[in-house]
């Protein structure tokens, strides 16, 4: 049997290779002219970004640039107060992003190397808590950032709402749905016997939890980093309902308020939008493996 | 075997447990207790609230105090005579058809299409998940350079941009959902495609070469023998599709602030906790119908994620 | 750069005048806001207006100097206010510390707004809805600043500032009308006239579209610029006493009247732009047809006209009131013609400390050397300071000055005058019927009636 197949497998891929020739050729022209039309808005907004508004005025948008310029990211730039906003995306994001990790990778770590009872139900409703709509629990958690008290440094009004710190929280609560549910899985696959010799070695939980799991969680960490980044950072919900001041907002919500400064000036809206896209883009071709291998590992159980 | 293994190994983990020091017990308490006080708090006690606030009437100015018990009436209001409620649900299920049998399929078709060795599969696949990163506002913005009725590429391309042949694309209530749920698609098919890619990936390919052994055309092969076996991906995606579909709002916000053709649950929701005056109950009861329509796919989820035993 | 900052959001401009039934007495107002451009009526039981700097901040405090939290949302007046902040430091040394978030969404999010932390004094409008927010405890009294500015205003004025426990709240800054706006030359070249009646107004779109132009101009992007539309064609119907019984739910919107309003604008809709079109067209590029030639009317509040950058348009611009319909109530003439104006938040933080700063500042910008000072900067208002100095009104505003004067009655927008909840859901109604004019009346005016009766509003 064994010495049949091979021939008749080589058979096969020859009849395969020959035969499909044209399809391939009609399969690469498909993928091509897909993958261009994938790409078409986004280059429109580059190429319109980079055109001068009086020619665009005078031929419109549809025609052959007679000349390029960048003043529509200067402008954008500046009047839109841009730099301000990414600012405030970073004093939002960086941390968030390093607490959830650090937060989903211990209750992973407890979760996976130690059985409890309700270690199924915890599992569940972080999962669960992922999946829920924002808008489910906006109402309550609005009329909550307003009563909160917070203390001084980390609140300038006394409340949750309105500051960094509330944004924040809101991210790290809501994103760890996600990051345990990956991290614990992760974790489940890690053979028992590491652990196990770290605390025969006499290693406190802690320990082994800094020194032996996390270095060796790095792959789906850096996975759920480049995911987790790119949501917080797209996020504009929340800090459009939970935030008021305009310059505190972080930029991704900014744009709204935006919307009115560039509305007839498409030009500079999407010089904007393009300044705006290109730290993900960035992130997303950089780091492309690690993107693609969070999404995995957050679709499969082990 | 396995079973008493099994049982030895928790007789050991247990036994393990209780040798752990009272230091260790209590960093394992910290370990789970913070994040899990954390999610539950902003996540979970607002849920429950949602569900409570939606049988009162608030205005969202003043304390607790003034909360008025109201029973179902936010619910038959709703109902009867809130006008945007039922365009807005009937939106919702659009948005989940389109997702769910447009949009999807499409992504699952480009992933089965990229699974095979092409040179350049690299580039494809970059191209059709870009907009993924993209946030949805972003896409508004975007789009409507597509959209615009004067200036758009569509219109000026298709010669319909002046006063009297102009098509409205976000303007006319007809044909903006359609527009945007274009726009919708375009992110959604790239991350469906990634991951039917991945899970295509994993399958073992002495099955597929079984099946052409036994003469089956590619598209019986994959019917018929591949699909099922994605099984537990098949049903990630249709979870990811539903999902993605209900929470759908950014986009619309951004084009029109979710009306005149664009209202969604999630938009309804919003609207009646922002602007001059608020109505919080109401606002909960609307958010109560989007949690029910979300269950179904989060318990999907849940008992298809944790039926291995633990 | 004529299209950066052309943005200047109606909401945030447009926030009302004081509705209150009865209570305005008109001739009053006009008075208070038109003196030294019209003939003022005989009923103006107030002294003349005296010339002298009246808001001189006789109760401020001259200790130590403090500074004021101040809320600037009327996006293209910014500028302009801060010129008057400058101003008013340079005479009490007082500080003022600006915010300036998005103005749509400020109003979209002022009940938190004014709950969570505000600044001390915040711009907004007069109306149903400052007086909404005052029974809420959101607001801040001002009675004695008022006793100190009340000279330089009419009692209309002060009518329109009262909450409805009879305390003053507001300080009213400056109003514009909503009128029909054209471009002089245009209608020069085209031997256009200006219609007042009914049927000058259907022979003049019937002539602008034979020569190829779009005869009114429309743009409901923004969602409320249809409420202006409606407020007219329901006040030239029906009155403006009807109209605000029926903003306030005295009047039903099932009762035949309001029917014959829809009835009324349904005559007009084929003048109109397309509505498919309009709704996916912001206000300011309303506007801009006007400006582009391609139509050649466009009924709008006057502040139209910070979107036209161009002084050479501007100038060109020109306009008249709606025109009556032929009914009982042409000689009333109402218009809709909303005052901006300044608040004190309740729940700012700072209040305490900064209440002598900021009751300063509310003086000075009830003076008519505050409200001059803003108004040089942006000729699209007037001011309603008894004292404000009109000789420098541009033509544009000596327009304004002039219809706000010759009309009989004044309201404020439908959305100020009204239940916000209901305002925010009437958008909507207002697009559906628009959307589909021809559809059976009964049923959708009962569903507005309904949806009225489920917010309970007493």
């Amino acid at each position: 049997m064994t010495a049949v197949i091979p021939d008749r497998m080589a058979r096969g891929e020859m009849v395969r290779r020959r035969r499909l020739r044209p399809k391939r050729i009609a399969l690469y022209a498909f993928l091509i002219a897909t993958a261009l039309l994938w790409l078409f808005p986004i280059l429109w907004a580059v190429y319109s970004s980079l055109r001068p508004y009086s020619e665009t005025q005078q031929f419109g948008y549809v025609s052959i640039a007679r000349s390029l310029t960048l003043d529509n990211y200067v402008n954008a730039w500046s009047e839109a107060q841009l730099p301000m906003r990414f600012l405030n995306t970073i004093i939002i994001v960086i941390p968030a992003l390093a607490i959830v990790l650090l937060l989903a990778s211990a209750i992973g770590y407890a979760l996976s190397r130690f059985s409890f009872r309700f270690n199924l139900f915890l599992l569940m409703l972080f999962t669960a808590g992922n999946l829920l709509p924002p808008q489910v629990i906006i109402t309550p958690l609005f009329r909550m950032y307003l009563a909160l008290p917070l203390p001084a440094p980390l609140s300038d009004n006394g409340t949750w709402y309105d500051q960094y710190f509330g944004i924040m929280a809101i991210h790290v609560a809501f994103q760890l749905g996600f990051a345990t549910f990956v991290l614990s899985n992760f974790m489940r696959t890690l053979p028992r016997e590491i652990t196990e010799a770290a605390l025969v070695d006499g290693a406190s939980v802690l320990r082994t939890f800094w020194q032996v799991i996390l270095p060796l969680s790095r792959v789906p960490l850096a996975a759920l980093s480049t995911l987790l980044f790119t949501w917080m950072y797209n996020d504009f919900y929340w800090a459009l309902v939970l935030m008021r001041s305009g310059d505190k907002r972080p930029i991704t919500s900014a744009l709204n308020d935006l919307q009115s400064m560039f509305f007839t000036d498409f030009n500079l809206l999407a010089a904007g939008s393009v300044i705006v896209a290109l730290p993900t883009l960035i992130v997303y071709l950089l780091l492309q493996r690690h993107f693609v291998r969070g999404l995995t590992l957050g679709s499969t159980t082990g | 075997m396995a079973a008493s293994t099994n049982a030895a190994g928790a007789a050991k983990r247990r036994r393990r447990f209780s040798l752990l020091t009272r230091r260790d017990k209590i960093t394992l308490a910290v370990l789970i207790g913070v994040p899990a006080v954390i999610h539950v708090t902003l996540v979970w006690v607002p849920t429950i609230c949602s569900i409570l606030l939606s049988l009162t009437s608030w205005n969202g100015i003043g304390g607790l105090e003034n909360i008025k018990y109201v029973g179902l009436d936010n619910y038959v209001n709703m109902a009867t005579v809130y006008p945007p409620f039922w365009p807005a649900l009937q939106h919702n299920l659009i948005w989940l058809v389109v997702f769910l049998f447009i949009a999807t399929p499409i992504g699952i078709f480009m992933a089965v299409l990229l699974d095979k060795n092409i040179r350049g599969t690299r580039f494809y696949q970059s191209a059709l998940f870009m907009p993924f990163v993209l946030s949805l506002a972003i896409i508004g913005f975007i789009w409507q350079l597509m959209y615009s009725p004067n200036e758009g590429f569509i219109n000026t391309v298709l010669g319909r941009n002046t006063e009297s042949n102009l098509i409205s694309w976000l303007g006319d209530r007809n044909l903006n959902l359609w527009a945007v749920l274009v726009a919708a698609s375009w992110r959604h098919i790239g991350y469906i495609m990634v991951i039917y890619l991945a899970g295509l990936k994993g399958v073992d390919s002495a099955l597929r070469e079984a099946a052409i052994i036994d003469g089956a055309s590619e598209t019986q092969t994959f019917l018929r023998v591949i699909l099922p076996v994605l099984r537990p991906i098949n049903i990630v995606v249709i979870v990811i599709t539903i999902i993605e579909s209900l929470r759908a709002f950014d986009i619309v916000y951004v084009i029109n602030k979710g009306t005149n053709g664009l209202e969604l649950l999630s938009v309804l929701v919003t609207q009646n906790i922002l602007g001059q005056g608020s109505r919080i109950g109401f606002g909960s009861a609307i958010a109560v119908v989007l949690l029910l329509i979300s269950l179904g796919p989060i318990l999907l989820f849940l008992t298809r994620s944790y039926e291995e035993p633990a | 750069m004529a299209f950066t900052r052309a943005a200047l959001s109606r909401r945030t401009v447009l926030k009302g005048m004081a509705g209150a039934a009865g209570l305005l007495s008109v001739p009053n107002i006009i008075a208070a806001c038109t003196s030294g451009a019209s003939p003022t009526p005989s009923a103006a039981p107030t002294a003349a207006p005296t010339a002298a700097p009246s808001a001189a901040p006789s109760a401020a405090p001259t200790a130590a100097p403090g500074s004021v939290k101040f809320a600037a949302t009327w996006s293209g007046d910014t500028d302009a206010l801060k010129a008057v902040a400058e101003k008013f430091t340079a005479k009490t040394g007082i500080t003022v510390k600006f915010n300036t978030p998005d103005p749509q969404t400020f109003s979209d999010q002022i009940v938190s707004y004014l709950q969570g932390t505000p600044d001390d004094t915040l711009t907004w409008y007069a109306g149903y809805r400052m007086r909404y927010y005052a029974e809420q405890g959101l607001l801040h009294d001002i009675n004695d600043v008022w006793s100190t500015i009340e000279s330089n205003y009419s009692d209309a004025f002060k009518a329109a500032s009262t909450g409805n426990d009879g305390k003053q709240y507001l300080i009213p800054f400056y109003n514009y009308p909503w009128v029909v706006i054209y471009r002089k030359s245009v209608f020069a070249d085209k031997g256009y006239t200006i219609p007042t009646t009914l049927a000058s107004f259907k022979a003049l779109g019937d002539k602008m579209k034979a020569d190829g132009l779009v005869p009114l101009s429309f743009a409901d992007k923004d969602l409320w610029p249809a409420e202006g539309h409606f407020d007219i064609f329901n006040m030239r119907v029906n009155g403006y006493q009807y109209h605000v019984d029926l903003m306030a739910g005295k009047a039903k919107w099932t009762d035949p009247r309001t029917e014959a309003a829809f009835t009324a604008w349904k005559d007009l809709l084929p003048y109109y732009a397309g509505i498919t079109g309009a709704m996916g067209r912001t206000w300011q590029e309303g506007i801009n047809e006007v400006v582009n030639k391609t139509a050649g009317m466009y009924f709008f509040g006057t502040f139209a006209g910070t979107a036209v950058t161009d002084p050479v348009v501007h100038d060109d611009l020109d306009f008249f009131t709606f025109p009556t319909l032929g009914t009982a109530y042409d000689s009333e003439m109402a218009i809709d013609a909303p005052i901006n104006g300044f608040l004190m938040a309740a729940k700012s933080p700072t209040l305490a400390e900064d209440i002598d700063a900021a009751k300063a500042w509310l003086e000075y910008l009830a003076s008519g050397e505050g409200q001059t000072a803003f108004l040089a900067a942006n000729p699209n208002f007037v001011a309603c300071a008894k004292d404000a100095d009109t000789s420098g009104y541009v033509q544009f505003q000596k327009r304004m000055a002039e219809i706000i004067g010759s009309a009989g009655a004044i309201a404020q927008f439908l959305d100020r005058d009204t239940d916000p909840v209901f305002a925010t859901q009437m958008n909507s109604f207002l697009q559906t019927w628009l959307n589909d004019p021809e559809q059976d009346m009964t049923k959708f005016l009962k569903s507005i009636q309904d949806f009225w009766d489920s917010l309970g509003i007493a």
